[in-house]
């Protein structure tokens, strides 16, 4: 299977099962296209017409595809089916836990997916310390051989909780030593609290921290509000700043989310980067239904062209990265990865305050999918069998997808809250993510032919 | 003449053999929360 695009000028070929990327002129992505359904004579008829080719042209155009076909970088099979069944009888360890220190939160973001860190579930509350130990015990005992453990520091708003988040990454930090383990830990934060005392701390201790502003000022302060609906953009940035500059604009994510209100989200996307930051990221709103900041049907034609737009300013500019165009064709995940997932439910799950574990933080609150406690274990074993058996052939609708092994089936929270099952997909999100791969992909091979252009 | 330039990318069938190890990082640690992002996240062992 083999995926065809234009885009920015190029002319862009994925095969989809190698994962090869082919960069190619008009005649090529015609021949490409017609390859399997057509004759030879009928494609070379076809390009001595259309682009005035001679025979000995289209021959040795056919040569090259001949040759890369041989090599298993054009029309290639699936050859990792017989992996699928394999994933669902292995044994798997337990190597990201996301802790909600605070299931609370300090601000009233309207779109938030957590309500206001309650999680659906009418009740704020913090997250002692004794059940923070007993998650990591709980991680570093259930991580077999893995060495690398991560512990993401999540909300509501994790800094309503900073005793406990310094206390859990000392005592963290303690225990790695004895059990050969190197915990990596992340915090996700609106900002509000940042102070210099914890900016030193997660310099000091933390891997990534991901920063929450929406963009441009009245963007951001439309939905992004204090408890008392007042506006928060003023008081974040300058601490995101300094935040920022403080880890040498490295490790750290300014992250935003847009949705029906600012479907030119390119622009915030720039204003962010005008800033001065160098590592952004914009994901759509979700579980938004029937809200009017919902994306809507008709809002994916703009948000597509958004896509575009930030791509080719990207090419340009070169002094920012975009999360979602941060694709490393050569150093990327190996097929197991892309196949299974991102491993909710079986890798990575989350901790609610009371030491209840779900599959992610977004199942939260869903007591059909509590899988247990960090106290008690996995109980819920049938429910964890079957995220286990959740990966790309799982999903029908992603048989003929090209993406599949970019987003190894997308979202389980996302398809279940928009299908009601794990298996399902979320359409709205693979249009976008689609999109936002074939941009990525598309900035590579600029970059390929400029290089080459340049040398 | 080349009408077909090929990029650099990593030989998924190669990765089939040797792959797996688990070490990389879970995507929803990074900057996602909301999608899946596999992709964008980098294999420990090519580092």
């Amino acid at each position: 299977m083999i995926h065809r695009y234009k885009n920015n000028g190029y002319n862009i070929i994925i095969d989809i099962n190698s994962g090869s990327v082919h960069s190619v002129d008009e005649a090529a992505y015609d021949a490409i296209g017609m390859y399997e359904e057509y004759s030879q004579y009928e494609i070379s008829e076809h390009l001595k017409n259309t682009y005035g080719l001679t025979e000995e042209d289209c021959q040795e155009l056919f040569s090259e595809i001949e040759e890369l076909k041989a090599q298993g970088r054009l029309f290639s099979e699936d050859i990792y089916k017989g992996i699928a069944p394999r994933l669902k009888k292995r044994h798997t360890v337990i190597k990201a836990l996301c802790l909600l220190v605070a299931q609370d939160c300090n601000m009233a973001c309207k779109y938030c997916f957590a309500s206001e860190g309650e999680y659906h579930q009418g009740q704020r509350q913090l997250m002692s310390l004794e059940t923070g130990k007993k998650a990591i015990d709980f991680l570093i005992e259930n991580s077999g051989t893995r060495k690398n453990l991560e512990v993401d520091f999540f909300g509501g708003e994790p800094l309503l909780n900073f005793d406990v988040v310094r206390a859990l990454v000392e005592y963290a930090e303690e225990k790695e030593k004895n059990h050969n383990k190197n915990f990596r830990f992340t915090i996700t934060t609106n900002g509000i609290l940042l102070n210099d005392e914890i900016m030193d701390f997660i310099n000091g201790h933390m891997y990534n921290v991901v920063l929450s502003i929406d963009g441009r000022k009245e963007i951001n302060d439309r939905l992004r509000v204090t408890r008392s609906g007042k506006g928060t953009y003023d008081t974040i940035l300058p601490k995101f700043k300094k935040m920022a500059d403080s880890r040498g604009q490295k490790n750290y994510y300014i992250r935003g989310t847009y949705t029906h209100y600012n479907t030119d989200f390119c622009e915030d996307i720039l204003h962010l980067a005008d800033l001065g930051f160098r590592q952004l990221s914009m994901e759509p709103v979700v579980g938004a239904e029937g809200e009017p900041y919902a994306l809507k049907e008709e809002d994916l034609p703009v948000l597509k062209e958004q896509y575009d737009k930030l791509a080719v300013e990207m090419l340009r500019r070169k002094d920012f990265e975009f999360y979602h165009y941060t694709i490393d064709l050569e150093g990327g995940p190996c097929i197991y990865k892309r196949i299974s997932g991102c491993g909710v439910g079986t890798e990575y799950m989350a901790v609610t305050p009371s030491g209840d574990l779900y599959p992610c933080h977004q199942f939260v609150g869903d007591e059909a999918y509590k899988l247990g406690s960090v106290y008690e274990g996995i109980k819920n074993t049938e429910k964890s069998e079957e995220f286990k058996d959740c990966n790309i052939y799982s999903h029908r609708e992603c048989d003929n997808c090209f993406a599949r092994l970019y987003c190894s089936g997308g979202c389980a929270a996302n398809a279940y809250h928009s299908t009601g099952s794990i298996k399902g997909v979320y359409e709205y999100g693979c249009e976008l993510h689609r999109k936002r791969i074939e941009c990525a992909i598309m900035m590579k091979v600029a970059e390929s032919e400029n290089a080459d252009k340049s040398s | 003449m080349s009408r077909i330039k090929t990029i650099n990318t990593r030989n998924l069938e190669q990765s089939a053999l040797k792959g797996g190890c688990g070490e990389c990082q879970t995507s929803c640690q990074s900057a996602s929360k909301t999608s899946c992002s596999i992709a964008n996240q980098v294999c420990e062992n090519l580092k």
